[in-house]
């Protein structure tokens, strides 16, 4: 596919710098219930305070520098993919959830079937084969042969 | 004539039959995961972890030691064949080694790289064994600050490498280190960050980052991607004997690439990328054609591919003999010996010599294990290499959660994946390297305990770092590194390396 499209690069280091300065200052911010202590006898407040401080600080000057230099196209990956994105993140969080809760031979497959519709071509017929397939190779790998301790039904 | 004793000790304990079929294994698994994208040593090993209890310490380390160097071997292989390196070390074996594939020379190219890695190693080998000792008499000199100082070297030796511009580098690596203040503090044990969840009290477990950066924030910006098309340069590798005029181009490329490898390799962060990248514009510079270079000269293959592997091995030296990291692979050997009971630092060679030495001549027995069996089975890796994503990144996606769990047995690892693979394509997508983070966080809470120790014993004085010889020397370096990149010329040439 031809879809190599441009974007605006230096506003998205503008959003990434100040994202990183927020998390600096969070940082700094929490490390101020800790004791900071003094350079004779740091507290355990002392390294993080100081960590955030300077990550606040570079995540500043990227926001900054990104502001001078104003408007710049540069090729990125095409669209946003959010579909990979939420496939992806969401069947962990559902693997997670379910594992404790039903067991590996319901929670695997389910979430190998999650994993593959995050392709556009997504097809049900082979994902379900390959959920299948993963699923025998893992019960045989990890726990007939490496004797992992996972839990395999639900209860 | 100790260090013959001592190899001789090690040879006794690697040719032991169960620990060349670890061997074996190791470097076999390793290959195949360097062939494959998107499954590194990292998450292999993270794998493996929690069946090894059960092993014989040194058997573990040296299964883990060969799918480390093993995974460098399959990545230039993967680099030669479809111009994809599969491991970073290997993204300069890329220019020159898919230009000699698609001429028809994919054959003379795999052989050099093995042959050029094989003599690497056994001077790689040859180098810790002759240095490991001397510097472990060092080693026990070194005290917090020294500590601080080769850890400080380290982390600015990986943002230097690490692609983009230098300031998003190191704002990674700060996070790194402050992701790793999650945790419990040692000295005072007051739990910080934690929001009164239990697990965090106990820090977030690295291999999770690791795997949420590298695996999966790697799957979802692949996927977002259009599809992959892949050529694969193997039509005819039947041709695989270099030619005596390759021997006589590649040879003294190897030697320097070797020399070259086996200094920087000891240098905490990226030896092996540094090391090959170094050893490419070497090779360019001094060459008498520079023009053939990225047109498929075999000394732009043999040169990198030594340097990788040399430094792959002298890599080993900082983690044995201080017991530090100087990457996410390192940090998991640590974890597994402290996992069987054995504490990494200096002490390991005199207490534990057979897994030290047998460890090191394992090392040089798992190379040649590469040659003699890679190079009549790179027809069976080609075969790998087709294998379509649509069934790979389902399979990696198993692989990796099942990894997690079985860490600790505990799902709330597996949240905290699913956080981190956002965080990692959100750093992909946003132009940040995850490099400089992981080993941030890997050794962020070992700075903060010596940078602390070190201001209680100076009582607050900051000048401690300058005043001890060893961790000046070593700070010097530092500031050397960084000067270095904000030279233009050499930023222009670091523009130039990784955007090719």
């Amino acid at each position: 596919m031809m879809n190599r499209k441009t974007a605006n690069i230096n506003r998205m280091d503008l959003v990434s710098g100040f994202t990183l300065a927020i998390i600096g200052i969070g940082f700094a911010a929490g490390s101020l219930h800790y004791s900071l202590g003094t350079a004779a006898r740091p507290g355990p407040g002392y390294f993080p305070f100081g960590l955030g401080v300077i990550l606040a600080l570079l995540g500043g000057l990227i926001s900054a520098s990104s502001l001078l230099k104003g408007r710049a196209k540069a090729p990125t990956d095409g669209a946003f993919p959010w579909r990979p994105l939420l496939c992806i993140t969401g069947g962990l969080v559902f693997f997670a959830f379910a594992l404790p809760r039903t067991g590996f031979m319901i929670s695997f497959p389910v979430l190998i079937v999650i994993t593959c519709s995050a392709r556009s071509d997504f097809r049900w017929s082979e994902s379900i084969a390959t959920a299948i397939a993963l699923t025998l190779i893992c019960l045989a790998v990890f726990v007939s042969g490496l004797q992992l301790n996972i839990p395999l039904w639900p209860g | 004539m100790e260090l013959l004793h001592n190899l001789a000790t090690g040879f006794h304990t690697s040719l032991a039959l169960i620990n060349l079929w670890y061997a074996l294994l190791g470097t076999v698994l390793g290959t195949l995961i360097g062939v494959l994208p998107g499954l590194g040593p990292v998450s292999t090993i993270a794998m493996l972890l929690p069946s090894m209890y059960g092993l014989e310490p040194t058997s573990a380390i040296i299964l883990l030691a060969g799918i480390y160097y093993g995974a460098q071997y399959g990545g230039s292989t993967t680099a030669i064949l479809i111009n994809v390196p599969g491991e970073a070390s290997s993204v300069v074996t890329a220019l020159d080694g898919y230009q000699m594939a698609r001429r028809g020379r994919a054959g003379a190219a795999l052989a050099v790289a093995a042959l050029g890695s094989f003599f690497a190693g056994t001077v790689g080998t040859l180098v810790v064994a002759a240095f490991a000792p001397p510097l472990t008499e060092l080693a026990f000199q070194f005290g917090a600050p020294e500590n601080c100082a080769l850890m400080l070297l380290g982390l600015v030796g990986t943002v230097v490498l690490a692609s983009g511009p230098l300031i998003k580098a190191l704002a990674m690596m700060v996070l790194g280190l402050l992701l790793g203040q999650i945790n419990t503090d040692a000295i005072t044990a007051v739990p910080r960050f934690s929001f009164d969840i239990p697990e965090l009290m106990d820090g977030i477990s690295f291999v999770v980052i690791a795997m949420g950066l590298f695996s999966f924030g790697e799957i979802i910006a692949n996927l977002g991607r259009s599809a992959d098309q892949r050529t694969i340069m193997a039509g005819n590798i039947n041709g695989l004997w270099p030619s005596r005029q390759d021997f006589r181009e590649a040879a003294p490329a190897v030697a320097r690439g070797s020399l070259l490898g086996c200094i920087l390799g000891v240098l905490p962060g990226a030896g092996p990328i540094l090391a090959s990248f170094g050893a490419y514009s070497i090779e360019k510079r001094i060459a008498k054609h520079p023009e053939a270079f990225g047109k498929g000269a075999i000394a732009g293959v043999a040169a990198p591919e030594s340097a990788n592997n040399a430094a792959a091995q002298t890599a080993f030296i900082p983690m044995l003999t201080l017991g530090i990291p100087t990457s996410a692979v390192m940090a998991l050997m640590i974890g597994a010996m402290t996992i069987m009971g054995i504490q990494p630092g200096p002490q390991v060679m005199t207490s534990n010599p057979q897994l030290f030495w047998g460890l090191i001549t394992s090392m040089w027995i798992g190379n040649l294990f590469l040659v003699i069996l890679n190079l009549p089975l790179i027809g069976i890796w080609i075969r790998l290499l087709t294998l379509p994503y649509r069934f790979l990144f389902p399979a990696i996606t198993g692989f990796c959660v099942i990894g997690v769990y079985t860490l600790s047995n505990n799902h709330f690892d597996l949240y905290c994946t699913a956080f981190f693979a956002l965080v990692g394509f959100l750093m992909i997508r946003f132009g940040y390297e995850p490099a400089p983070l992981i080993l941030g966080f890997i050794l962020g809470p070992m700075l903060e305990e010596n940078l602390r120790r070190s201001l209680l014993m100076s009582r607050g004085r900051w000048s401690i770092f300058m005043d001890r010889p060893i961790s000046a020397a070593m700070l010097g370096i530092t500031a050397v590194f960084l000067m270095a990149v904000m030279v233009p010329a050499i930023r222009k040439k670091r523009v130039e390396v990784f955007s090719e």
